[in-house]
C-alpha cells in the first residue's frame, strides 16, 4: 500500500509533523480542500456499485448464515432461536461425523498424490524444448473441463460392465470392480478423478515457483560437484517450500469444498460412503429444508477453511528472498 | 569423453524425456479421446469385447439423438447470455473498483479494501442458504411484496446473474495492475481538464489490457463451468445453463445410454477447450496471479 503515497494532493505539506494537529483539525483541513473533496467523492462513487453488491450478496448472507445456525429455521416454519442446540446436535449426529470423516479421508487421498504428481510434472516441463507448450497444455486441459463433463466421462470409464478401467484390470489379471457402486471404492474412485483434474493447476503454480529460483544457484552447485538429485534436495526443495505450502493449503480448501462430482456421480452413496460436508449441507438445506441446521454445518466448514487460510497467511508472510 | 558422444547421450536423454512426456499426455488426454471415440461408435460396437480404439464405423446417430432429447439450443443460449453479461459487467465493476482503491485517495479506503479482500476467505457454501433466501424473498419480484410471499427471483436470469457480478479477487487483481501505472499519466489528464471518470475510462483502463484479458478468461470459464448455484435457483428447463442441462439430461435417461451422453459431453466441453487453446497464456496466468 506504500505505493499510494504519491496520491496525496499537492497542496498538503509533503511530510506534516504528526502530532501537532488534533484529529478534527486534520479532518477539517482534509475536507476543506476542493481537490480532496472531488477525489474522495469520485472514489466513493466508483466503489459504490461494487459495495452495494458486496453488502447485499456477501456481507448480509454471512451474518444471516451465522444467525440461522442458532435457529431451527426451515423453509416452511419461521423457526426460533435455539441457542447452540444445532451445534450440540452436530456432535452426536452420525451423518455429520460420517461426512467429516469422508471429507478428511478424501483429502488424505487426493492431496499427497496431487502435490507429488504436480511437482513431478512441473519439474518435467520446466525446460526449454520444442513442443513444450503442447505438453503443458495437455496436462492442463482437465482443469478447464467442467466438473460435470468430467463426471460424465469418468462414469463411463468406471462403468462396471463395459467401462474401460475394468477392461484394463481384466487384461492385467485383476478382478473387475463395481467402482462407484462399491462403498469401499466409490470415494477412492472419485479421488482418482479429482487428482487427474487437479494436477495441471498445481503444476502451473509449481512451475512459477521453480522459475523464480535463481539459475546461478544451480550453476554454483554444479561447479561444486553436486548432482541433479543433490541439487533438488538442497536447492529446489527448500526454496520451493513456500510454494508447496501454498499449494497444500489451496488443495485442502478445494477438496473440502467438493460437490459437483458427488452430486453427479454418486449422490452421496452408496450407503453414504461419498457424502462429504458440502454434500451434507446440500442434503439438509435443500432436500430436508432444515436450513438452520445446515447453516451450522456450513459454519464448521467455514471454521476449518478459515483456520487453514490464516495459517497460510502467517507462513507466507515470512517469504524470504533468495536473489543473489 | 569426446564431444560427439556427449551429444549422442544428450540426444538420447531428450528422446526418453519426450517419450515420457508423451505417455503422460496420452494418459491425461485419454478420457477425452475415449469420450470422442464412444460418441461416434454404433451401439453394437460400443459394448464389443475387446473395445475398439478406432471405430470400425463412424456414425452421427448419437449426436442427433442427444440433440433431440433436450432443448440444447436453450441451454447454450442461457449459458452464453449469463456468462457474457457477468463477464463484461464484472470486468467493468472490478476495474472501476480496483482503480478507486489503487489511485484515488479517500478516507476509509484501506479499511473498505481489506474488508472486501477478507470476504475472499469465506467459502461460497456458507452463504448458500441465505443467498437462496434472499433470492426467494427479493422484494417486488415474482409475486413478492416487500417481505416476500412469492417465488422472488427463483427461475429467472437475474438469479443467475446479479449475485455473481462481484469477484473480490477480480478487484484485487485490477488494483494490483493499476498500482503499477505511472502517476504522471493521471496528472497530465487532470491538467488537461479530464474528469475523474474520464481519467479512468479513457486513460487508465485501456492500459491494463493484459489484466482485463486474464479476468475475462477467468470469469468466463468459471461461469461456463458453473453448476452448484444454478442447481439451487433454477429448475425450469428453459433457463438451465449447459452444465445443469447436461446433468439433467443424464438423469432423465431411463438407463444410461452412453452414446448420446458422450455426444452431449463432447459439445458441452468442446467450446471451453477451444477457448483454452487460443487463450492458453491467460488461463495459466490466473493461478500465478492468485499466488501473489
Amino acid at each position: 500500500m506504500a505505493n499510494n503515497e504519491p496520491n496525496i494532493p499537492v497542496n498538503t505539506p509533503s511530510s506534516p509533523p504528526p502530532s501537532k494537529k488534533s484529529y478534527f483539525q486534520r479532518k477539517k483541513e482534509y475536507w476543506g480542500s476542493t481537490q480532496n473533496r472531488k477525489r474522495a467523492i469520485a472514489g466513493y462513487t466508483f466503489i459504490a456499485p461494487a459495495y452495494l453488491l458486496f453488502v447485499v450478496f456477501l456481507f448480509i448472507p454471512v451474518i444471516w448464515a451465522f444467525y440461522l445456525s442458532f435457529t431451527s429455521y426451515t423453509i416452511f416454519t419461521p423457526g426460533e432461536i435455539v441457542g447452540i442446540n444445532n451445534y450440540q446436535r452436530l456432535m452426536n449426529d452420525n451423518a455429520f461425523r460420517n461426512a467429516l470423516w469422508n471429507t478428511t479421508y478424501y483429502a488424505l487421498m487426493v492431496i499427497p498424490l496431487n502435490i507429488s504428481i504436480s511437482l513431478c510434472l512441473a519439474l518435467l516441463v520446466n525446460r526449454k524444448m520444442r513442443g513444450m507448450n503442447f505438453f503443458r497444455a495437455a496436462y492442463y486441459v482437465p482443469v478447464v473441463t467442467s466438473i460435470i463433463a468430467a463426471s460424465m466421462i469418468w462414469m463411463w470409464l468406471y462403468d462396471s460392465n463395459n467401462g474401460l478401467i475394468n477392461y484394463v484390470l481384466i487384461q492385467l489379471g485383476f478382478n473387475p470392480q463395481s467402482w462407484l457402486n462399491d462403498p469401499d471404492l466409490a470415494l477412492p474412485a472419485l479421488a482418482l478423478m479429482r487428482v487427474w483434474k487437479g494436477v495441471g493447476w498445481n503444476m502451473v503454480i509449481f512451475l512459477a515457483g521453480l522459475q523464480s529460483i535463481p539459475k546461478t544457484l544451480y550453476e554454483a552447485a554444479s561447479i561444486e560437484g553436486a548432482g541433479r538429485w543433490m541439487s533438488f534436495w538442497k536447492i529446489t526443495w527448500p526454496l520451493l517450500a513456500p510454494t508447496t505450502f501454498f499449494v497444500f493449503v489451496m488443495a485442502t480448501i478445494s477438496t473440502f469444498q467438493t460437490f459437483g462430482e458427488i452430486y453427479a456421480m454418486t449422490s452421496g452413496g452408496p450407503v453414504q460412503s461419498t457424502t462429504t460436508l458440502v454434500y451434507l449441507i446440500f442434503v439438509y438445506g435443500f432436500e430436508r429444508y432444515e436450513m438452520g441446521y445446515a447453516s451450522a454445518i456450513a459454519f464448521v466448514l467455514f471454521f476449518i477453511i478459515l483456520t487453514l487460510t490464516l495459517i497460510n497467511m502467517f507462513i507466507t508472510q515470512k517469504k524470504v528472498n533468495y536473489d543473489l | 569423453m569426446t564431444r560427439n558422444s556427449r551429444d549422442v547421450k544428450q540426444a538420447i536423454n531428450k528422446l526418453w524425456l519426450f517419450l515420457l512426456m508423451s505417455a503422460i499426455a496420452i494418459i491425461m488426454l485419454w478420457p477425452f479421446i475415449w469420450m470422442t471415440v464412444t460418441s461416434f461408435k454404433p451401439n453394437t460396437e460400443m459394448f464389443a469385447y475387446p473395445p475398439t480404439i478406432i471405430p470400425n464405423e463412424i456414425i452421427f446417430d448419437h449426436y442427433v439423438a442427444a440433440w433431440k432429447a433436450a432443448p440444447w439450443e436453450r441451454f447454450f443460449f442461457n449459458t452464453a447470455f449469463v456468462a457474457g453479461v457477468i463477464t463484461f459487467s464484472s470486468l467493468f465493476l472490478c476495474a472501476i473498483t480496483g482503480y478507486a482503491f489503487a489511485r484515488l485517495e479517500f478516507p476509509g479506503r484501506n479499511f473498505l479494501f481489506i474488508l472486501l479482500l477478507a470476504s475472499m476467505m469465506i467459502p461460497f457454501e456458507v452463504m448458500l442458504i441465505p443467498l437462496y433466501l434472499i433470492i426467494v424473498n427479493f422484494p417486488f419480484t415474482g409475486g413478492n411484496g416487500i417481505w416476500g410471499g412469492g417465488t422472488g427471483l427463483l427461475n429467472t436470469y437475474s438469479a443467475l446473474i446479479v449475485p455473481r457480478l462481484l469477484f473480490p479477487f477480480g478487484v484485487f487483481l485490477m488494483r494490483q495492475f493499476f498500482l503499477t501505472l505511472p502517476k504522471s499519466l493521471e496528472d497530465a489528464a487532470r491538467i488537461d481538464g479530464c474528469s475523474e471518470f474520464g481519467i479512468f475510462w479513457r486513460v487508465m483502463f485501456p492500459l491494463i489490457k493484459p489484466a482485463s484479458a486474464t479476468l475475462v478468461v477467468f470469469v468466463f470459464s468459471m461461469m461456463w463451468d458453473d453448476f452448484f448455484w444454478p442447481l439451487i435457483v433454477i429448475n425450469d428447463q428453459n433457463l438451465m445453463p449447459v452444465q445443469l442441462g447436461l446433468q439433467s439430461f443424464q438423469t432423465s435417461q431411463y438407463t444410461t445410454d452412453w452414446g448420446p451422453l458422450m455426444a452431449a459431453t463432447v459439445w458441452v466441453s468442446l467450446p471451453i477447450i477451444i477457448v483454452f487453446i487460443f487463450a492458453q497464456k491467460y488461463f495459466m496466468n490466473i493461478n500465478i496471479s492468485s499466488d501473489k
